[in-house]
């Protein structure tokens, strides 16, 4: 077989792999914060610093008994978790997370660190969060429980919401760039201005970063727009009636989409893979995107452990009232600057 | 490998359609539709236009369908076998105007499988190209096509005052 095609079919696996193990890690890091901003220790006897925990977990989750509520739909009871893992990964598949490389020359074109560079990325991106609904919806109505309903209706509405203004956030950026490629889009931030600021659209367009980070986060239904699952309403939400795998592949889609919001918005926002001081070699690129992810999901963390949660109709009113006006009027701004200064 | 491919979907279309209209619970319908469009966008790809692909995901798989589940969900719609109104006799007038549109689609269909055999209108490989790109489509939107595209949303306006109007209720 062709080199190429090996380098890109492992290349697919290890990204497979690469967020699957970013859950765990993420697991962990978000029970430490949490315990560190309510000033506990957090997991600590399962490995040094309890750092085998997602582990453990893992393994309890794998050995719990998988119920079924007896009035459930079964086929899409066991559809839905399916659907929202699936949708949670198939995004990260047009994120490029670094510039092209030969491997030091163990191949003899260079590959792109991309599973697909497809030349509608962006669409794709917006595509594919929009069917990320399915599972959560489907989840809420198969179980046939008046708290996993409620789970599912709000997560509906919710995410018609502000799916809005997420694609007006993402359409400045398209503006901006002329381009609906990850990669084009990337590649078009290089270099600094007054070679000190690195040319990322976040100084160019921040009311579009914040927009799309807010609205990402409602997206994803973390805290403080956690709706779906609110335990003090709604038990767990969506997920009341799942348990062992089920309920683990919930869990994991839940942290692959904050890991994939996270990376489209380092790549639209932060510049991808580039270096903001121009000091390490390009190849090393995919380090600084790593640095960036990691920042952003920190960000994610915090705010989830320091914000209380929404009420339902403030929610609603926040994204119709604000976020979308305001997302509509940068993207008017933008395009008005574009035109203007060509 | 393309013509299979095209053979798969286009089986799990038919499949996925037959399922919308098979089915007695409106849900399971809903996610057949789904389906059947998510199918339909795969041929998109393979006909080389992404774009067309994607915004069929977006629009109709995305949003619209999004709509549908909810209302269902929202107005809990049981199954039809416990509607009693389902189960009443038709009316003649009803069933031959049924029989008709049959035969008049089964017309339609023979006629269109015998043209199958004759090639499609050939293009040249560079416009293929290049109404491929979001560019393109853009402008040949809104300057070749700009008459169909108002017409399509005077359409698209008058059907939605329509369902205002059926849906509203005297106060």
């Amino acid at each position: 077989m062709n080199p190429a095609v090996i380098a890109h079919l492992v290349l697919i696996v290890a990204i497979f792999f690469a967020l699957q193990i970013s859950a765990a890690v993420l697991v962990y890091f978000e029970r430490k914060i949490a315990a560190r901003i309510q000033q506990r220790l957090g997991p600590y006897r399962v490995g040094p610093h309890g750092v085998l925990q997602p582990l453990a977990d893992i393994v309890k989750l794998m050995f719990k008994e998988e119920l079924r509520p007896k009035a459930a739909d079964t086929w899409l009871f066991y559809l839905a978790p399916i659907l929202s893992a699936t949708a949670a990964f198939a995004a990260f598949a047009v994120v490029p997370f670094g510039s092209e490389t030969t491997l030091f020359g163990l191949l003899d074109q260079p590959i792109r660190l991309q599973v697909a560079d497809v030349n509608v990325a962006l669409l794709v991106v917006f595509a594919i969060t929009s069917m990320g609904v399915y599972g959560i919806v489907l989840a809420g109505w198969s179980s046939n429980s008046k708290y996993s309903l409620l789970g599912g209706l709000r997560s509906a509405a919710q995410m018609i919401s502000y799916e809005l203004s997420y694609a007006l956030a993402l359409a400045a950026v398209l503006v901006l760039a002329n381009s609906l490629s990850l990669r084009e889009i990337v590649e078009h931030q290089a270099g600094h201005w007054l070679g000190v600021i690195p040319k990322w659209y976040v100084f160019l367009t921040p009311v579009g970063f914040i927009v799309y980070m807010i609205a990402g986060v409602a997206e994803t239904n973390r805290a403080p727009f956690d709706f779906p699952e609110a335990e003090q309403e709604l038990v767990a939400g969506y997920h009341t009636e799942y348990s062992s795998m089920s309920f683990a592949l919930f869990f994991l889609a839940e942290y692959v989409n904050m890991v994939t919001v996270s990376a489209v918005a380092v790549s639209l926002f932060l510049g991808g893979w580039f270096d903001p001081f121009g000091l390490t070699p390009e190849w090393l690129g995919w380090v600084w995107f790593l640095v960036k992810v990691s920042a952003l999901l920190f960000f994610y963390i915090w705010m989830r452990w320091t914000l209380p949660r929404y009420r339902y109709d403030q929610l609603m009113a926040f994204g119709w009232k604000v976020l979308l006006p305001v997302a509509t009027v940068n993207l008017l701004a933008v395009a008005g600057l574009v035109v203007w200064w060509g | 490998m393309d013509i299979w491919l095209f053979y798969l979907f286009a089986l799990v279309i038919v499949g996925a359609s037959l399922g919308v209209i098979g089915q007695r619970s409106p849900m399971h319908s809903v996610l057949f539709l789904i389906l059947s469009f998510g199918a339909l966008a795969a041929l998109y790809v393979q006909l080389d236009s992404p774009f067309a692909a994607v915004a069929q995901i977006i629009i109709y798989a995305g949003a619209i369908m999004v709509l549908f589940l909810f209302v269902v969900m929202l107005l809990n719609a049981s199954h039809e076998d416990d509607d009693p109104g389902a189960r009443a006799p038709v009316p003649v007038g009803v069933k031959v105007s049924g029989c008709l549109l049959a035969l008049l689609l089964l017309v339609e269909l023979t006629w269109a499988l015998t043209r199958v055999g004759r090639p499609a209108v050939e293009k040249d490989a560079a416009s293929a190209d290049s109404v491929s790109s979001v560019h393109e489509i853009g402008r040949v939107l809104f300057t070749d096509y700009a008459f169909a595209f108002e017409v399509t949303s005077v359409l698209i306006l008058v059907a939605m005052i329509g369902a205002v109007v059926l849906a509203k209720r005297k106060v």
